[in-house]
This record gives structure tokens, sequence and C-alpha cells, in this order.
């Protein structure tokens, strides 16, 4: 099963003749997923990598049938693509581009409650490495060879820290179902809640790490909910135990702003939830492996 | 990017936002200029610095004679206003705003942010200002009215009068400070703003509201369409080092440890630095190299790392997806070249192109410590910086 992304997504590259949207097509299909076209204003009717180009989502979709993209657009006109896929009717969205102005994702937030919940599109990124669900579909930058095929779940926001945990986890034979990238900016597409949601009804999903850092209320908010809801074991690491208070660490998103957002606020109330901590990020793969380990017993 | 109050209070009465006039001046001769341009009996010469509680610290004093105001923009132009926001070392002092002083008969706080919670724009108002809103959030939430505002209509009339009233002005008043926030919301919409704080909003004896003091912040994502407002940044007020990076393009935020850090994506390099702590050692630096690391950007990433004196050893951790392992070591073996690196310098490489980029570093001939895994390279980086 796995979520999000499985061999029936049927995938739209938006951006897809640039440079990036090209060198990533091309790994996605050697991965196996089955990209089926791609948007570029202005070159439709073309082919490219074999696959079909339009000028507009709303022609690839019915053309193709297409449910799931991901843009490789500029951040200037990104949101705008990613509201016209949203109208198009695509499902599922994967936004790499890093440097969309925040207030530009205020609008598409707003924008994407214009449809009612069960046909709204979900949204990962921007400023994220994409999705994988592993031996099935890849949608994103990240190299697909890190990743086993298993059953637990890794929702990360940051894009090399999760690779860091799924080469861990390989390392010990652990396999994944579906590795999402949720972003680091401060207005994204979809929450670290929002996928422990999903893996929780995933069933082939047994467990799931949840890899935050400082700053945003995103974390704890998903550490509340999977108190109450979760029955699976859910593993818990915030990276930037050590930064300073106040001081930005590159991502927009990783701001010290207000109380109860540094991560050893956080990582405590984690704890709290029920959550196993990491203990430090050199350990992703011990952890895991205790937890299930734990659970088979 | 943060600018100066005399910067915000330009761009903000642009916006139909009334605030007292005012000139900037660079030497003590210019503040007395401006003050017999502005006229009047009483002015303020405000320090012109990226930071607030610049009253306490002694950086803004009122002025009744031109003598004053050339003694005060004497004693504030180039010095250091070490304030609770700045940290120890303070920030220059290179120019300050000469104001006329009203007379006022309240303080307000009203502020706007870019709320990550409600990824909605957020409207603050409380009839306590002068003070940290923070403290009052503690302390007394209740004296803390908000507004979130809807994006597709934008704040409106009766929202802002709400407030208005909600902080117990009368009729005249209301009508003022309805102005005031629509003007200053449009300016924080138009202008891409993250952050806008008029504290103190005060009520004039002639009750006319006049925002005495701005701070805005703005998202960098959108510098790109706001040209007139990347022009007012002011690199003084920025730690040198991270504006050497921002030249190559590069994430850095300078730390006070000795072990130089060079990695790719922002939660990797958190979690590094975290790592080296847990080893027993203190990283000198964040950096995030970022996807696409080629040879030369690599390259200036050490000269960036280099430039702190501190640094006793470099850790460079590259996970690579989007980036290739490859130009990773290329970029490394051509900083060895170009650059005088005299640190022992630890090398970890995962991810696309691990092979070639491995045979790259162990074939170079250059006294590189390679690193198996994370704790593998924190722990060589700790013992390497301790060795040296």
């Amino acid at each position: 099963m796995a979520i999000l992304i499985d061999k029936s997504s049927r995938i739209l590259i938006q951006g897809f003749t640039g440079e990036k949207g090209t060198f990533h097509a091309k790994e996605a299909i050697e991965y196996g997923t089955q990209v089926v076209g791609g948007v570029t204003p202005g070159k439709g009717g073309s082919k490219h990598l074999g696959l079909p180009v339009f000028d507009t989502v709303k022609e690839a979709v019915a053309a193709t049938g297409a449910n799931t993209s991901i843009t490789f657009v500029a951040p200037a006109f990104c949101a705008d693509a990613i509201m016209e896929a949203a109208d198009a009717g695509i499902r599922f969205l994967v936004s790499i581009t890093d440097g969309i102005p925040a207030q530009d994702m205020m609008r598409v937030k707003r924008y994407l409650r214009r449809y009612p919940k069960e046909q709204r599109m979900i949204m990962c990124g921007p400023n994220c490495a994409g999705v994988i669900s592993p031996g099935k579909a890849m949608l994103g930058i990240m190299p697909g060879h890190i990743y086993q095929e298993g059953r637990v779940g890794i929702v990360s926001r940051s894009g090399t820290l999760g690779y860091e945990a799924a080469s861990q986890m390989k390392a010990l034979g652990i396999g994944i179902s579906t590795s999402v990238g949720i972003g680091g900016d401060p207005i994204n597409g979809s929450s670290f809640l929002d996928h422990l949601k999903l893996f929780e009804k995933d069933p082939e999903t047994e467990a799931v790490l949840m890899i935050g850092e400082i700053g945003g209320p995103q974390e704890v908010e998903a550490a509340v909910w999977a108190k109450e809801n979760m029955t699976k074991p859910v593993i818990g690491y915030i990276a930037g135990m050590t930064a300073p208070k106040g001081r930005r660490m590159g991502h927009a998103g990783a701001i010290i702003s207000t109380a109860g957002e540094s991560a050893p606020e956080k990582t405590e109330f984690l704890r709290g939830a029920g959550i196993t901590i990491v203990p430090a990020p050199s350990e992703f793969g011990s952890t895991v492996a205790q937890v299930l380990a734990a659970r088979k017993r | 990017m943060d600018i100066h109050e005399y910067q915000a209070k330009e761009l903000l009465s642009g916006f139909g936002v009334p605030v007292p006039r005012g000139m900037a001046a660079y030497s003590p001769d210019q503040a007395v200029y401006c003050a017999t341009e502005l006229g009047g009996w009483h002015w303020a010469v405000k320090a012109q610095v990226h930071s607030g509680a610049r009253g306490k610290a002694g950086g803004i004093k009122l002025c009744r004679t031109y003598h004053d105001v050339h003694e005060a923009a004497k004693n504030l132009l180039g010095s250091k206003l070490v304030t609770i926001q700045t940290g120890p070392e303070g920030k220059p002092v290179q120019r300050v705003y000469v104001e006329v002083a009203e007379p006022f008969e309240r303080e307000l706080y009203f502020g706007i942010v870019l709320d990550r919670k409600a990824e909605r724009v957020r409207i603050i108002a409380s009839a306590e200002g002068g003070m940290e809103i923070e403290e009052l959030a503690r302390s007394a939430p209740e004296k803390i009215l908000q507004v979130v505002v809807e994006p597709a209509v934008g704040l409106l009339a009766f929202e802002a009068r709400e407030l208005a009233f909600g902080l117990g002005l009368n009729i005249k008043q209301v009508a003022a400070a309805v102005k005031l926030m629509l003007g200053a919301y449009r300016a924080f919409r138009r202008l891409d703003a993250t952050m806008l704080e008029i504290n103190p909003m005060v009520i004039t004896k002639d009750e006319r509201i006049l925002a005495l003091d701005a701070k805005m912040s703005f998202d960098d994502n959108a510098l790109f369409r706001q040209r007139n407002v990347g022009a007012m940044r002011d690199p003084s007020q920025e730690d040198p080092r991270e504006v050497a990076a921002a030249q190559y393009d590069l994430s850095y935020v300078g730390l006070d440890g000795d072990i130089g850090c060079l990695i790719n994506g922002a939660g990797l390099a958190m979690a590094t630095l975290d790592m080296i702590k847990f080893a027993g050692g203190n990283p000198a630096n964040f950096l995030d190299v970022g996807g696409g690391a080629s040879a030369e950007r690599v390259k200036n990433a050490f000269s960036v790392v280099l430039s702190d004196r501190n640094v006793k050893a470099v850790l460079v951790n590259i996970f690579a997806g989007i980036n290739r392992c490859d130009w990773v070591a290329e970029g490394v073996v051509k900083a060895f070249r170009e650059l005088d690196i005299r640190v022992p310098v630890v090398v970890r490489l995962a991810g696309t192109n691990v092979e070639a980029g491995q045979r790259i570093v162990r074939e170079s001939g250059l006294p590189l410590i390679i690193a198996e895994d994370l704790a593998d390279a924190a722990n060589k980086a700790v013992a390497a910086a301790k060795a040296n």
C-alpha cells in the first residue's frame, strides 16, 4: 500500500523541460515511477523524454488521466503552478521549489480550501526533498538507492536528515513504506499531523519516524494528536538541540521565535506524549530497531 | 531582512500611516541642521540600529536645545549600542534619526506578524504599549487583542474598528487608528513583510495617532520583487561573516566554537552540530552549502568557514541527493589547492555518486581524514580539534 504514491500514481512534471525537471524526471522514470507527461507553458504539443508536453495542467489531466504532480517551477511562478494543479483536479502534489515567498504560500493554502475536503489536493513542500514509496514510486530529488522497501513510515522536515535516517535503517535491514518530506518553509502544504493520520490508516506501515526541527508548532500539534489517536508507535527526533536561541539556522522555518519552539522544549513535549526519542542523530536506525523489536515481543 | 526605524517610517508613511516628522543624520552637524529644518522645541535623537529596546540602552535622547542635539548625536554616532537584543558585542551606530518630539497622552501597542500556526496574517494590539509584548503575553494575555485576517479579503474596516474600540479609544481617535491600521496592513501585504511593529503607537495631546517607533522585517524569498526594500539593507548591522557568505549565496550562522562545519541541508546541518556537541566538541558555525554544490561553491564555503580564526578543524558532512559526492570531493580538493588550509579536515560523504567521491578524496594524496558515518565524523572532528 504505502501512502500518497505507489505504482498506480499517474505523474505529471510541472516545469518538465527545464534542466532540473528533466534530470529528476529521468531519475523517477528509471526508478519505475509512472510519469505520464509534463507541463511547460508554450511548449504544448511537443515531446520530451518521449512523453507528451502540454501548455496547461487541465489539458494534461484530460489527455493522460494524471492524478499526481511535482513542480520544478521557479519560485516567482511556483505558487501559481500549484494552484493551477489544484484547480485541474490533481490530488497529490510535491513542490521541490526552494524560495517561494511566504505570502504566496498563504494564498495557496487559502486557495486549496475552495475545494471540499474529499476533493482537496494534498500538497508536500515547498522546499522539500519529495516523497518516495520504496520499490513502488519516487517523486522527488532523493537518491532512491538508500531506501529499502519495508514497513516503517518516515515524515521529515529536512531532506538530507531524512536520507541519513533512511540509510541508517537500511544498514540494519529496516525498510520503509513511504518517506515524506514536508519541507522547511514557515508555511507548508501539509504538516506532520496530516501524514501521521495517513500512516495510522495505512495497513502496511507498522511504526512512524518523525524528524522535526526547531521552530514552528507542527511537531507539538502532531504529538498531541498521536497521544490520543495513534495505535502505532511513533519515534521522534528534533534537530537543533544545541542551537542558540533566537538565531536563524538556514531554513526560514528554523527560527526559534516563541516559547516552546526550541528543540529541548519540543523534545520534552514529544517524550511526554509517549513518543520514543532518538537520543542522537547517529541513532535513528538503532532506535527504530529497538522499537520494532519491542513491538514483536 | 531587517531595516532601520527611519526606513520603516518612510515606507509606512507612503501607505498613510502617520509618523512624527524626522530626518536621518550621519554627523552631529547634520543632526543640528535636521533639527533646525524640522523646527519645534524638542527633538528625539535616536540611534539607528537593528534592535528593539534602544531606549533602555541609552540609544534615544530627548533634546531641548541644538547644543543637546549636537552632543547626543556626537555620543551616539560611531558608538556600539548594546541592548538586550543585540548580544554583548552590540551594533554599530552609523546614523541617527532626529525627530520632532510630540507630547503624548497614551502609549499603545500595534503589531502585525505572519503567523505560522494560523498560516495567515495576525494583528496584535494592546492598550499597554511601550513594554515588551512577550512579557505582557505571559503575564496578562487577556490584555492582548488579536485578529487573524482572511487573506482573500484583507483586513476589514470593522475589524480595525473593533480593535480600536477595544483599546479604549474615543470615536475621534478610532477613526485615526483605523486609518493607521489599514495603512499598516496594506504596507505589510504589498511589501512582503513578515513582521511589523509599532511600539508605541501614541495618542498625542491634540488627539492624533502617531507611530512613534516602527520596526519591519521582510521575507528574504520575496526580495526579488521588492527592489526598494532590498536597497534598504544595511550590512553594518549584520555579522560580517554572514554578509561574506551571503555574497556566495551560502547560508551561514557564526557560533562560538572551534569546529568549522560545511554541510548540505539545514536539518542535517543542525543535527551534525548536535552530534559535535554530544561528542564533546563545539561547532564554530552553521553552514548549509545547499543543493547543487559545485566544486567552486564548496571552495567558497571553505573560505567562509576558514575566515573564522577560531577554527581548529573542519568537518565536511554531505548526504547527496540533488548534490553529487564527486562534485563535492572535487571542491574539497580545489579548496586545498587554492586556499591556505592549515587545519585538519574530516570528510564524510554519502548518497549520490558516493564511490566516485570517496575515490577522489582517497587518491588526492591530501591529508584528509575520511569518516564512515555521522558518529565517526563527529568523533574524528572533535579529536582533531583537540589535538590541534
